[in-house]
């Protein structure tokens, strides 16, 4: 992968000492993930170009990280861009060639530190999820002409469109430290990618790196959450390995943690739908008078954090098919440090809502929110087994996205669905067919009811149906 | 129906009673036996004689092992505790169990009387009542407890006080000891439990729920094979089997019908003269009662039998009293496989012996509430039956018997107008009689033919335990495979969330190992190690097999697919899926694609030459961006456009500095060969992708028929498999693809040297490569199963494995240090589980079994192992 940064400062050679780099010698260091070569393709009075070139080792690469057993790791960790784009890689190679200039300091040119020279730097491959208009927002606010221009993925494939690399162009009058210290933290930033190869102790520098100017970069929160956003755990892990098994990009499968909400939570009302689901969830638990209950996909847990908050229920079980997301839950929840009697009411199951599961029998009631519509049609039926006739508690409340509401949501396209993993969502009267169908399959009483402000022609965005088990009623399928 | 309170054990036959007490004594072969005396009595050395060590569970042992002292009497309720839980595992796994404790005190017995009932075996007290001076006596010679006199007299006649209540304690034997002279000449022997028949393997005809449908019985069983023998007076009093098959009657031979006492009469002469067993139905037991004049309610039929046998003499009424008062709840047959009670019996009751085992193998599992006929509610206890026992039983009028989870209620009202059914055991061949007639309305409509009713049948269900945490699958062919719980985790999810249903899922396809590393300079793959393998292995000839770069795909062909409409319960539905059990395409193409393949397979004439409503292929589907598009280009094409934007730029700046004098030529050659090298990747991808638009543009490579009703052919040669392929794609030309293929007869360098050739070939041209089998399929060597194939891949290929540079002589000497011994594994134990799976399909066995395999394939699959291999 590979930087220039040239200036047209008189003398321009003055950038060999800025650098503490001879522009007649060609330098290389070997860094963690390979070896840094430095050179000067040109290096005249009217102008004078560094070019650092990383060569990657991708090889030592993956073996350098644990051990020397290739096993563990996808074969994204052992074919990928980190050779060629731009990213944390070269960040770090350029903090550690260029250390005395980043800090500001040079024995030959004392008095040139503190000055803006006139700068461009270029990025024939930089990495840049976002594309294009990322770039700008992170390198314009710093007082950077940014010229970037997409890669396409593969010219023989044009309907393929562009790839997330960008070649970038940087021009501006910065002291150089300032420029060093914006490419050392913008490159990850911009990257975005998890973090195979970068060590926690390594984002940790990068992060001081941003000293003086991050703090008042109007995209801060974005900047550091980015950083943070990429820690991977085995359960990531054994999910990517069977992503490859199929040929899958690892987050396809592995989603059960979605980073952001859906369509309607993008679409932001007075009162989060989120919110107004959660209240009206709580509301029919409590006029049922359940104090056991399930909360089936569970999820991250933010359900069963609601939950808590209510003294009546004294047994709390958040059930979830997703490993990770129950690893998220009990994070969330701080279940490793939450009193003793908070925690004797709560238990994090996995589980799957097509198998029957005796843990699940006996509760008063079962919340089903926003999960139905996650489930291949095919496998309602399981679905209806496992909860109405197998697990059948008193009362089981479902929601679900009204599918006629999208038109309220002008970010989707027409037919869209909310959420990439819906597999269906329903009408207000395919709604009903279901709920009173398995009302009447398994001897529930069902009354439907809406979430959220109630359009005059589309409807509630969510509907809530609540099912209530006859006394003395009997599931057919039980019977 | 539940209409009997009065719940006994089986063992009231038993002629042992707790207050005649005598020496020898016999015990089942699962008890809990408690041993009853005062301190000193013997009562260790006693255990140390008759029983192993591991089976006598000793209060001083447990006091050592929860407070370092086994006399540390503090610490005795603690002791307990551990004790009961060490006791109550071993009953649960069927281990006879003593327990070596004073236990004078009733309350003490009680607790160790309930542990045995919980787990339904019988309590056997043996009681060493030793003279006090005995007792003194060998408490004084022990050094290590001090006991005064006043605790072993009050321990005696705390055990005097209770002796004589023993048996109304629930103990079922009472062995009495009262000198030492008794305990020495004490003799102890096993002696089994009525219901264990193992020894008797059959085979047998299982009979259904007969209700005095005489003239049916009669005629099942001369269809059967059965030649009646008849009374003076023509009537049916016995029927032997002239190849010595024996019938065994679910119970319910009684009431409703026309001819009670004629069954009866029938079955009887049967069972006495060996040709037949019977277990009691609720029926026979409510019948018992009546006969010994309790008040019953003469309800569901009673009355009818008790006319009917008013017209018998006495001692026929005494004979049926005796019968069916001796009638054994259920029997376990065939070593353990084979199960019969009235009502099924889960697995955790078979052989046991208790009221509970009495009362649900005569009326089931009943959830206490009643249903709209006011009939009882039974519990599915066969949708959760996981036991290893084929369980066939009655009770329940079903229209038409059907196998959940190896069990099989074969009532099918024949009183109601139904059929009387048997099941031919071991063949598990149904044959059935119509009922002449509707002798009886039942309460709750009871349907011949037609539809069920939603809800009727019960659906194989999986259950949470079936797949959740550490499991391990018994197979054929490689014994047992473990899968661990973190993996299994996984594949609980994307099972559940991803896949299609468990019915359409008969096999996941195993992972393939490549072939060792090739020294040959610039190749990291090579056939010559293939050969060098099964040579090794003993095989002489293989077969080279094309590989297809495509993507893996299983398709579930069916007949009824022919008719395109998806429309159809998920179990007639065919499917083409993916190596984790996705459906490969969405629904409209699916079923576009699964209509013409099931008119190849009909033009092929496979579905008639075998004899199957199905056929489950194995296939590579093209093209490999048909599926994998959006990986190849979040992955392939990225890195191809990264890596061509950035090398020339790289190239054209160490050419500038390089004009300028500097010296970098040994780094501008290593860039220019990366550029050419980052083009070869760039061409290596773009030979796999091409568009499609629904249909046209797709092909599919089958290139073995795994499995089809009732059978599987992994035994059958290549020849055979690739030659049904050949087949398929006369019949879809367009669509379906053959498999280009050489032999190598592994003795002959010139044929080894040809197939070398045809790989050079065709992976020169950018071919993946081929695969290499053992012509003969399924083949065991020395060491076990050899591996099924082995791929070897071509040098362009594999830069889309290794990278673009792997080909750099740096690069591939490092590449070279792989290790397959986890791959070759990993492939073995998935390619057992996989066609275990199949037998297990072909075996007609329960779903869970099935899936259990399928799932353990996903699961491994989601093991670490070096995924370039």
């Amino acid at each position: 992968m590979l930087l220039t940064l040239s200036t047209t400062h008189r003398p321009a050679t003055d950038l060999g000492f800025l650098l503490h780099k001879n522009p007649d010698r060609p330098q290389a260091v070997d860094v963690s993930s390979g070896r840094v070569h430095v050179f000067y393709p040109e290096a005249s009075d009217e102008r004078c170009t560094v070019a650092l070139l990383l060569e990657v080792d991708p090889i030592a690469l993956v073996r350098g990280a644990r051990g020397t057993s290739a096993d563990g790791f996808s074969l994204g960790q052992h074919v990928n861009d980190r050779p060629y784009a731009a990213s944390s890689l070269l960040a770090v190679a350029l903090g550690k060639v260029f250390a005395s200039a980043r800090r500001g300091t040079s024995k030959e040119r004392p008095d040139l530190v503190g000055v803006a020279l006139p700068l461009e730097i270029r990025l024939p491959a930089l990495s840049c999820r976002g594309g294009a208009g990322m770039a700008e927002r992170f390198f314009a606010p710093l007082g950077w002409t940014v010229e970037a221009r997409p890669v396409p993925l593969d010219e023989t494939f044009p309907e393929w469109g562009d790839s997330r690399y960008i070649e970038l162009r940087l021009t501006g009058t910065q002291r150089l430290a300032d420029a060093i210290n914006h490419l050392y933290v913008g490159l990850p930033v911009l990257d975005d990618a998890k973090h195979y190869w970068v060590s926690s102790d390594e984002i940790d520098k990068l992060l001081r790196a941003g000293e003086g100017w991050l703090g008042t970069h109007p995209d801060r929160d974005m900047i550091t959450r980015r950083y943070l956003a990429h820690r991977v755990s085995f359960a990531r892990q054994a999910m990517a390995r069977l992503a490859e098994v199929d040929d899958l990009d690892p987050d396809t499968l592995d989603d059960a943690v979605a980073p952001t909400g859906g369509a309607d939570e993008r679409e932001q009302p007075p009162v989060p739908l989120v919110v107004q689901r959660h209240g009206a969830v709580v509301a029919e638990l409590r006029a049922s008078g359940a104090t056991r209950v399930l909360d089936l996909g569970c999820g991250n847990g933010a359900l069963v954090q609601t939950l808590l908050e209510e003294s009546a229920l004294i047994e709390i079980v958040g059930v979830d098919v997703s490993a990770r997301a129950l690893e998220v839950a009990a994070r969330r929840l701080h279940l490793d440090r939450m009193p003793e009697r908070q925690r004797a009411r709560l238990s994090l199951l996995q589980g799957s809502l097509t198998c029957a599961d005796g843990r699940l029998r006996g509760y008063d009631a079962a919340v089903l929110m926003e999960v139905v519509e996650h489930l291949d049609p095919d496998r309602l039926p399981a679905l209806e087994r496992t909860v109405f006739a197998d697990a059948a508690p008193g009362t089981v409340i479902v929601t679900t996205p009204n599918v006629e509401h999208n038109v309220r949501y002008p970010a989707l396209l027409p037919g869209g669905l909310r959420h990439r993993d819906h597999r269906f969502e329903w009408t207000r009267s395919e709604f009903a067919q279901w709920a009173t169908g398995v009302a009447g399959r398994h001897g529930y009483v069902v009354r439907i009811d809406g979430i959220g402000t109630d359009d005059p022609e589309f409807g509630p965005p969510t509907q809530m149906a609540v099912f209530t088990r006859r006394v003395g009623s009997v599931s057919e399928v039980a019977a | 129906m539940s209409d009997d309170d009065v719940r006994r054990t089986d063992d009231d036959h038993s002629d042992d009673h707790a207050d005649r007490p005598r020496r020898g004594l016999a015990i089942p072969e699962l008890a809990l036996v408690v041993l009853i005396g005062a301190s000193g009595s013997g009562k260790s050395t006693f255990a140390r004689r008759h029983f192993l060590p591991t089976q006598v569970l000793s209060s001083d042992f447990f006091r050592g092992l929860v407070a370092d002292d086994e006399n540390d009497q503090a610490s005795t309720p603690d002791a307990f505790d551990v004790l009961h839980y060490a006791a109550a595992t071993r009953l649960r796994a069927g281990r006879l169990t003593v327990v070596d404790a004073t236990n004078v005190r009733r309350e003490d017995r009680a607790s160790l009387v309930a542990l045995a009932r919980e787990h339904d075996v019988l309590p056997v007290a043996i009681v060493l009542d030793m003279p006090e001076e005995v007792c003194l006596e060998r408490n004084a010679a022990r050094s290590d407890r001090d006991l005064p006199a006043g605790v072993v007299r009050r321990q005696r006649s705390e055990l005097r006080r209770g002796l004589r209540g023993l048996g109304r304690e629930g103990f079922r034997k009472v062995l009495l000891l009262r000198s030492p002279e008794d305990v020495d000449t004490a003799a102890l022997t096993y002696e089994k439990q009525y219901n264990d028949r193992r020894e008797d393997t059959g085979p047998f005809d299982v009979i259904g729920d007969v209700h005095g449908c005489r003239a049916e019985l009669e005629e099942l069983l001369v269809r059967l094979g059965y030649v009646l023998t008849h009374d003076d007076r023509g009537r049916p009093t016995g029927a032997a089997h002239p190849e010595g098959r024996r019938a065994v009657f679910v119970g319910d031979l009684v009431d409703r019908g026309p001819d009670s006492p004629g069954v009866l009469r029938l079955v009887m002469g049967m069972v006495a003269a060996g040709d037949a067993l019977c277990v009691p139905g609720n029926h026979e037991n409510k019948l018992v009662r009546a006969l010994r004049g309790r008040n019953v309610q003469l309800s569901h039929g009673l009355q009818e039998t008790l006319d009917q046998l008013a017209h018998e003499p006495e001692d026929f009424r005494q004979a049926v009293e005796e019968f069916c008062y001796g009638l054994v709840s259920h029997y376990v047959l065939d070593g353990g496989a084979l199960v019969v009670a009235h009502a099924g019996l889960p697995e955790k009751l078979q052989g046991r012996s208790s009221g509970r085992v009495r009362s649900f193998a005569l009326y089931g599992d009943t959830t206490g509430e009643t249903d709209e006929f006011g009939l009882p509610v039974r519990y599915p206890w066969a949708s959760d039956y996981r036991g290893r026992a084929m369980v066939l039983y009655g009770h329940t009028p079903v229209p038409e018997p059907e196998w959940v989870n190896n069990t099989m209620c074969l009532d099918t009202g024949c009183v109601f107008g139904g059929r009387l059914t048997a099941l031919r055991y071991p063949e598990r061949q149904l044959v059935a009689v119509d009922a002449a007639r509707t002798y009886y309305e039942p309460a709750r409509p009871f349907l011949v033919d037609g539809a069920l009713p939603p809800g009727e049948r019960e659906p194989d269900v999986l259950d949470i335990d079936d797949v959740l945490g550490k499991r391990v699958v018994e197979t054929r062919l490689a014994g047992r495979v473990t899968v661990r719980a973190e993996n299994a985790a996984a594949a609980i999810e994307v099972m559940s969330r991803f896949a299609l249903a468990p019915e359409q899922l008969l096999h996941l396809p195993p992972t393939m190992s490549p072939v060792a590393t090739s020294r040959q300079p610039g190749l990291l793959e090579h056939p010559a190690e293939a050969f060098a393998y099964y040579r090794e292995a003993g095989v002489a000839l293989v077969v080279c097999e094309e590989k297809h770069m495509g993507s893996r795909g299983l398709a579930l062909v069916r007949r009824d697919d022919l008719n395109g409409s998806a429309d159809r319960p998920v179990e007639r539905r065919g499917a083409v899926y993916t190596r984790t059990g996705r459906s490969f395409f969405g629904g409209d193409l699916t079923a576009a694609l699964l209509t013409r393949l099931a008119g190849a397979v009909e033009a092929a004439g496979l579905f008639d030459e075998l004899a199957s409503d199905w056929v489950l292929l194995d296939t590579e589907v093209l093209p490999w961006s048909a599926k994998a598009g959006e990986l190849i280009r979040a992955q392939y094409a990225a890195v191809g456009a990264a890596a061509r934007a950035a090398v020339p730029a790289a190239v054209r700046q160490l050419e500038q500095a390089a004009a300028r004098g500097l010296d970098v030529g040994e780094l501008l050659d290593r860039q220019r060969q990366r550029s050419t090298d980052a083009g070869a990747f760039t061409a290596a991808y773009r030979r796999y992708c091409w568009p499609t638009d629904g249909l046209d543009g797709i092909s599919v490579a089958p290139f073995q028929a795994l499995a089809a009703e009732g059978t599987t052919f992994a035994d059958r040669e290549h020849a055979w498999h690739l030659e049904v392929a050949d087949r398929l794609a006369v019949a879809a030309p367009g669509l379906v693809r053959g498999t280009a293929h050489r032999y190598v007869d592994l003795a002959d360098p010139a044929s080894e040297s040809v197939a070398t050739d045809w790989w050079t070939e065709l992976t020169a041209l950018g071919g993946e490569g081929m695969v290499v089998k053992p012509a003969a399929n399924l083949t065991r060597g020395v060491k076990g199963v050899v591996q099924p194939g082995l791929k070897v891949r071509g040098r362009e290929y594999l830069r889309i494995i290794y990278g673009p540079d792997y080909t750099r002589p740096e690069n591939l000497d490092r590449l070279r240090d792989r290790n397959l011994g986890r791959k070759r594994g990993l492939a073995l134990r998935e390619y057992a589980l996989g066609v275990e799976a199949l037998e297990r399909v072909a075996r007609g066995e329960p779903l869970w079994r099935v899936h259990e395999c399928v799932f353990a394939v996903l699961a491994l699959e989601s093991e670490p192992v070096d995924p370039r291999l």
